[in-house]
């Protein structure tokens, strides 16, 4: 679907409290523009945004046309023990996109 | 009697009513769609908090009071909370006033996101008032409001 870019620390300490940074190149199309046809051009937005910290959802995020093109979303979690931490972003069409990082706590 | 065209079925419906319903109806047709069916700023929010009362405060919503492309414009919502087991964040949403939809996005947080902050980047399709609401452990709902200038609007511009 679309390039996806994630930020996460490559290590934390027990308990830390770390920023996570997630970006999908998606142009969500809010459905209110006008194209050069003169008609709607349909809406395809991502939907929802979930992150999961080894297998269990601890942050989402529902969008609307009113979130900006490319989403970002900047967000804290706390570091409990090492892992994966994975995102997904659901689109329109219910097309998910995937992104994962590894997290080293110690 | 005079014979009146404009007779329907007992109800006599005179000449300036039938203009002004025919005028009525023609500035609903002429709004864009949006216009019509979008819910107010306070509809919206009651319908996320499902009735319940809104107190100011502990939250604080970031954004920039001049925009200068409204396309991409940068929010910060904090709230205040210890963000333990007992007491959390469970959601935060924002609203805003005058863009074809009241919702721009919902979070779910908990115990596990350690602070209560987000940050995204939002439209603004033009100069208006931009309400956060965070929803706690709780049940409390407490809410930040903030307003923008916006220069260039986003969401309904023409592309040509």
């Amino acid at each position: 679907m679309a390039r996806a870019l994630v930020n996460v620390p490559k290590t934390a300490r027990q308990g830390e409290v770390v920023e996570i940074k997630a970006m999908i190149a998606h142009p969500m199309e809010t459905g209110y523009r006008i194209g050069p046809n003169g008609s709607n051009i349909p809406r395809d937005i991502i939907r929802r945004f979930a992150c999961t910290y080894n297998g269990e959802e601890v942050f989402s995020a529902d969008l609307h046309p009113a979130v900006s093109a490319n989403p970002f979303i900047a967000f804290t979690l706390v570091a409990t023990t090492s892992g994966t931490i994975d995102f997904t972003w659901t689109d329109d069409a219910g097309k998910i996109q995937t992104a994962s990082a590894m997290i080293t706590v110690n | 009697m005079r014979e009146d065209p404009l007779r329907v079925h007992g109800g006599l419906v005179g000449r300036r009513q039938f203009l002004r319903a025919g005028m009525t109806g023609l500035l609903v047709i002429s709004l864009p769609r949006w216009a019509v069916a979008r819910p107010s700023l306070d509809e919206a929010i009651r319908t996320f908090t499902g009735g319940a009362d809104v107190l100011d405060g502990r939250l604080r919503l970031d954004l920039p009071p001049l925009v200068e492309n409204g396309n991409a414009v940068g929010i910060t919502v904090a709230a205040e909370s210890p963000m333990t087991e007992e007491d959390h964040v469970r959601r935060i949403a924002v609203f805003n006033e005058k863009n074809p939809e009241a919702n721009v996005a919902v979070f779910h947080l908990g115990p596990r996101s350690g602070r209560a902050i987000v940050s995204t980047r939002i439209r603004l399709a033009t100069s208006q008032v931009v309400v956060a609401v965070a929803e706690m452990s709780d049940g409390s709902f407490w809410s930040s409001r903030a307003s923008a200038i916006v220069t260039l609007a986003a969401c309904i511009e023409d592309l040509s």
